[in-house]
């Protein structure tokens, strides 16, 4: 069965097409405007990072004759060839990257317990003061945007050189990072049964034990568990300015050149963060449940 | 005035064994995981040399140093400082979009309803995996080998660490992507070409933008601290200044860091708002 597509006159169709045709060149005028503007900022942005293509063209054949060098023993076999050179100093790495992970789990832990114990003041809806929260959340805003590698920096030079510093810094930066996001699953949790809680004549205290908690605390280790394997690649490059790990090794082995041995680390780092991702997801895949799995 | 009958627990109790009598497994469960997880805590205090002398005296010198810090003050460095977080900004900038740029296409083979065949997909998503576990300060020194001291490394190692994460992100958004319409596209006679121009990336092109200004925030404080190892920008200056202890040229670094990060996050909030509307926003 032939069905005859009914087409308007000419007139009307005109008018509607002029209509779409303008709607359509403001909409491409508008796009034009924006990739102009993101270019310009480009270029602005390529010439103050000094940015030069030759150098990365003459260069660039480095960057892949590395990882040809890193894969390369000293005795010019392929790493892969004798692993038991290639990871001739496995015992001492292995005891790094063990303290690599205590730190991150430590200093995960410290956060996780100092943002638990600020994060009721910084949410809106638990919040005793407006006061209280206005400084609570700027301090945490703080501890959260400056760098963890500059608060170790710094802890290094007032707690000495070592892992001290590092889980510290760990400690603070995640203290900043949790808070915020602790501080959203409270806003999000419903208040009912803090108004029943309240309601039998029951302290701020206890109106948060015994009504918010339990609403939120699924979710609070669920991303300090997120955070846990954030703060492993963090822990991993403690070490660059000296406040423990194996990122002391990992540096020296890349300003010395000593190849076979930076890419035995990282492969080490690598795997190690492939194993705590997968058992962190499958940990938070127990506790609760599929859906907040990410 | 009335009072409620009195509860009969015991009958309770027969009706619901499992509310009154859950196993000890279960009800041992939680405090095993917490004395297990305590344990591990004093155990990597132990291991981690930290001592009570050490820590008090270390508070105490960091509050000498906070002292020592007030109040911020640049000294004469100032136009210096704001050519660095300058160089930082572009680090970020330009490290994001390349990442986003040279992600788009790998991501397409990484996601399930492009490539249906596992034999691509699997290496690829491995690939990826693995530029993600390595940390961008990482990726910092790698390239200062290879092009040299110099804000040119940073940009390259923002790229590369990025790449990894778009990559993930973006197949993560195209998986996400309604089929019925690229449906359409090859119902009206597209090719595969076309099927991804007009079905998939208007779907998932305001995903990706959102995605890539969110890093480019992120990305404005990781542009501060691969200056650490010498790639470049505030960060250059901030761990020199750390190094000679001129305290209250740190302070400033850090505030003039802090803001600038503030009106990144204001900026990009705004155009993300402008791109993917109110509700999108996560």
């Amino acid at each position: 069965m032939a069905t005859a597509v009914s087409i308007l006159p000419a007139p009307q169709l005109a008018a509607l097409e002029e209509t779409y045709r303008k709607a359509v060149a403001r909409k491409r005028l508008k796009a034009a405007l924006a990739t102009a503007l993101f270019c310009a900022a480009l270029l602005l942005a390529a010439f103050g990072a000094e940015v030069n293509l030759r150098t990365l063209f003459t260069y660039f054949g480095n960057f892949i004759s590395y990882f040809d060098r890193i894969l390369t023993l000293d005795s010019g076999a392929r790493v892969w060839t004798d692993p038991a050179e290639w990871f001739w100093g496995w015992q001492k790495w292995l005891k790094l990257l063990g303290e690599t992970i205590l730190i991150s789990y430590v200093g995960t832990l410290t956060g996780a317990v100092l943002a638990f114990a600020l994060n009721f003041f910084a949410a809106q809806n638990t919040s005793p003061g407006p006061w209280l929260r206005f400084v609570v959340r700027r301090l945490l805003e703080f501890a959260r945007t400056v760098p963890g590698i500059v608060f170790a920096l710094i802890f290094v030079i007032a707690f000495g050189l070592g892992p001290m510093a590092g889980v510290l810094a760990i400690a603070i930066h995640s203290t900043g990072a949790l808070g915020k996001l602790f501080a959203e699953i409270v806003e999000n949790a419903d208040m009912k049964p803090v108004e029943g809680i309240r309601s039998t004549g029951a302290s701020w205290l206890s109106c948060m034990r015994f009504a918010v908690l339990p609403q939120v605390s699924a979710g609070y280790a669920s991303y300090a568990l997120l955070r846990f394997e954030i703060n492993v690649r963090e822990a991993s490059v403690m070490g660059f300015v000296g406040a423990g790990g194996i990122g002391q090794e990992l540096v020296v082995a890349i300003r010395k050149f000593y190849y076979s041995d930076v890419s035995a680390i990282l492969v080490t780092i690598i795997v190690t963060v492939f194993i705590i991702d997968i058992s962190t997801g499958w940990l938070r895949g127990r506790l609760f449940g599929k859906e907040t799995r990410r | 005035m009335s009072q409620l009958p009195r509860p009969n627990t015991e009958e309770l109790r027969a009706k619901y064994p499992d509310v009154f009598e859950r196993p000890a497994s279960a009800r041992l469960a939680l405090p095993a995981m917490i004395a297990a997880a305590f344990a591990i805590f004093i155990y990597g205090l132990v291991d981690l040399d930290f001592s009570p002398t050490k820590l008090i005296k270390g508070i105490s010198e960091l509050g000498w140093i906070t002292m020592l810090m007030m109040p911020p003050n640049p000294g004469s460095s100032f136009p210096l400082y704001m050519q660095a977080l300058g160089e930082t900004l572009s680090i970020a900038l330009l490290g994001t979009t390349l990442a986003a740029v040279l992600a788009l296409p790998v991501s397409l083979l990484a996601a399930r309803n492009v490539i249906p065949s596992n034999l691509i997909r699997f290496p690829v998503r491995r690939f990826l995996d693995s530029i993600r576990g390595v940390d961008t300060l990482i990726w910092a020194l790698v390239w200062i080998n290879v092009v040299g001291l110099g804000p040119f490394a940073g940009v390259l190692a923002i790229m590369v660490s990025d790449f990894g994460a778009f990559g993930k992100l973006f197949s993560e958004a195209i998986e996400a992507a309604d089929r019925k319409q690229v449906e359409g596209i090859r119902a009206s006679g597209g090719n595969a070409l076309h099927e991804i121009r007009f079905g998939l990336l208007p779907q998932v092109l305001p995903v990706i933008a959102g995605q890539v200004l969110y890093f480019i925030e992120s990305n404005t404080r990781s542009a501060t601290i691969i200056g650490i190892v010498g790639a470049g920008g505030i960060g250059l200056q901030l761990a020199e200044q750390i190094r000679v202890l001129e305290w209250q040229k740190v302070s400033f670094l850090i505030l003039m860091i802090l803001i600038a990060v503030a009106a990144i996050d204001f900026i990009s909030t705004k155009l993300r708002f402008a791109i993917i509307g109110q509700r999108a926003v996560v």
